[in-house]
């Protein structure tokens, strides 16, 4: 039970931090203002389509989501570690009985609470309003309630990427740069270099068979392939997203690769803070 | 092993890399006892305290806290650790920071917030420690240190940068635990820090232990010279050196240097000048220069 204790103790005051910076705040209101941005501005629902603004809006920001979550959850997680060593309470933390991996378990449910909160008051002001607004239909609440719940996952998977990050220096500053690299790279760059291969090779055997395994291994990739493959959308699917509806995979196999990473960061960001002489 | 010793190093040595940071250290401390490591920076002194918490693998020899390992469940219940150089998070209040710590030693807060009192910033415990000074934030570090009155309270540099008021304050608060029956091995890299409330200084050079021992022994043992000034009578200064010896300085006085067993005879001898002197000043050695002494850097004026 004091195993319990210590990280309820750990996880508690992550989350308190968090609020106290304005970090809940700052991501809260990022949250909601582009998913109604996307929802009333621009390429929104119009016409006929007005019905099920909300499944619409859900494929735009499964979209969004990829590139916005994975930033929010790097930005709280980064500097857990680092931030820690580098302020000299790590070992002050360690010195005490709670155990490494008790810690890594707790800092990221602590992070996990705070980044699930955001998105889900983000997301569902921003959801009320535009069911407010446009009506809703039964179908659009549900793509709305897988968009924000898998977002959380992915959410997850980054706070766990995040902490390994932030195990591997010893000063924030070279932790945040990590951060931002691992982003680039895995939400921007990894989809960028598939498109080229995609474009190079003009339909031939790496387009039929690695391309869907390797776009299926990125976390942002599963995670929009999983929401866009199960909305009955009739909105234009372009690019990578093309990828939705002609998978040569079971749709649930794009969870499995979420959970997968979440499983594999935790036990890299525990392995890495073993290592750690604090 | 001594079975009653809270804390036992035995020919601990140290490495990383190509540097011997530690270099065949042997320490005890027993039950209620305080001790001082004194060293200068890159002497060893943090890495010994990061050795004693488990963060750290001898290359070679043996620690035991309370006869368990370092690290180990039961030397983590019994030793409690002020870093060198600590900053909590400046979002929390002290009672938050405080009842954190408490929560994770498994010690109820409601037990650990007295603390707060005992270490006089009672006042503040519910403001931000952002807006605490540095003699606050360190008040703030020894209460957490003191939480659920460990065995063995390792502080690293605890006094470094404290008025001379706040550190003795915080003697204060060492001595009551001590009484209590709690442990203290803190460092200090100055020996005019330490106050003369340690039981025992051990003096680390270069990662090797050079001297071991109450202030006053060591002060014995360094057999630093004595000086003695003694002034002259108006016109007398060339009959007194005559009689003498020693140094002139100014027009007026003759400073004589001795071994502090021979002070005595020498006062002695002085006192047979009679009317020629009129003042006699004696300088003990400070505690810098027995610092110095042992830790190996020569020492002004004591030409031996
Ligand atoms: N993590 C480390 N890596 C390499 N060398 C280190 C490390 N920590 C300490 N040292 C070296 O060990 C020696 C002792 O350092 P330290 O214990 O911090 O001294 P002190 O606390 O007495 O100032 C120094 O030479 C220092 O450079
Ligand atoms: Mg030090």
């Amino acid at each position: 039970m004091n195993g319990i204790d210590r990280m309820a103790a750990v996880a508690t005051t992550e989350f308190r931090l968090a609020f106290r910076n304005r970090w809940v705040l700052l991501a809260t209101l990022a949250f909601t203002l582009f998913a109604l941005a996307l929802a009333f501005l621009g390429s929104g629902p119009s016409g006929a389509l007005k019905v099920d603004a909300l499944t619409l809006t859900a494929a735009s920001l499964a979209t969004l989501t990829v590139y916005l979550v994975p930033l929010m959850a790097l930005l709280v997680s980064y500097d857990s570690i680092a931030g820690e060593i580098e302020r000299g309470t790590l070992a002050l933390v360690l010195a005490t009985p709670l155990k490494r991996g008790e810690l890594v378990l707790a800092k990221f449910c602590g992070h996990l609470a705070v980044l699930a909160m955001a998105i889900a008051v983000g997301y569902g002001i921003a959801g009320a309003v535009i069911a407010a607004v446009h009506g809703y239909t039964d179908a659009g609440l549900l793509a709305w309630g897988r968009l924000l719940a898998t977002a959380v996952l992915l959410g997850a998977v980054f706070i766990g990427l995040g902490m390994t990050l932030s195990g591997l220096p010893r000063q924030t500053g070279t932790a945040a740069a990590l951060a931002i690299g691992a982003w680039l790279v895995l939400v921007v760059l990894y989809d960028l270099a598939l498109l080229g291969a995609v474009i190079v090779d003009q339909g031939g055997a790496f387009t039929k068979t690695i391309f869907p395994a390797l776009v299926l291994a990125n976390p942002g990739d599963a995670f929009r392939l999983y929401n866009l493959a199960l909305i009955e959308a009739t909105a234009p699917i372009a690019g990578l997203d093309g990828l939705a509806h002609t998978l040569p995979f079971p749709v649930s196999s794009a969870l499995v690769v979420l959970v997968l990473w979440l499983f594999a960061s935790l036990a890299a960001a525990w392995a890495l803070t073993r290592r750690i002489r604090p | 092993m001594t079975d009653a010793a809270i804390l036992t190093v035995e020919d601990l040595t140290i490495r990383f890399g190509a540097v011997t940071a530690i270099d065949g250290v042997s320490l005890s401390v027993m039950p209620g006892e305080r001790v001082a490591v004194l060293g200068h920076n890159g002497a060893g002194k943090s890495t010994l305290f990061k050795t004693v918490l488990g963060f750290l693998k001898p290359a070679a020899g043996r620690l035991a806290i309370v006869g368990a390992a370092p690290g180990s469940n039961v030397a983590r219940r019994a030793v409690s650790y002020l870093p060198e150089q600590v900053v909590f998070p400046k979002g929390l209040t002290g009672t938050e920071v405080l009842t954190y710590f408490a929560r994770l030693k498994g010690v109820a807060p409601k037990a650990a917030l007295p603390l707060l009192e005992t270490v006089g910033i009672a006042a503040a415990a519910n403001r931000a420690v952002g807006t605490y000074s540095k003699g606050m934030r360190q008040r703030l570090g020894l209460a957490q240190a003191l939480i659920g009155a460990p065995r063995l309270l390792l502080l690293d540099e605890p006094t470094s940068g404290l008025d001379p008021v706040s550190r003795h304050e915080f003697y204060d608060v060492l001595e009551a635990s001590a009484r209590a029956g709690t442990s203290v091995l803190l460092s200090s890299h100055s020996l005019s820090e330490i106050e003369n409330r340690i039981d025992r200084i051990a003096i680390m050079a270069k990662g090797q232990l050079r001297a071991e021992g109450s202030l006053a022994e060591l002060s014995r043992q360094a057999g630093l010279p004595v000086q003695i000034r003694v002034e002259a009578a108006a016109g007398r200064v060339e009959a007194v050196q005559a009689r003498l010896g020693g140094e002139r300085v100014n027009g007026q006085s003759v400073v004589l240097t001795c071994r502090a067993e021979d002070k005595v005879g020498t006062l002695a001898r002085l006192a047979a000048l009679g009317p020629d002197i009129v003042d006699i000043g004696i300088a003990l050695p400070d505690l810098d220069d027995v610092y110095r002494h042992y830790s190996g850097i020569p020492i002004e004026g004591a030409a031996q």
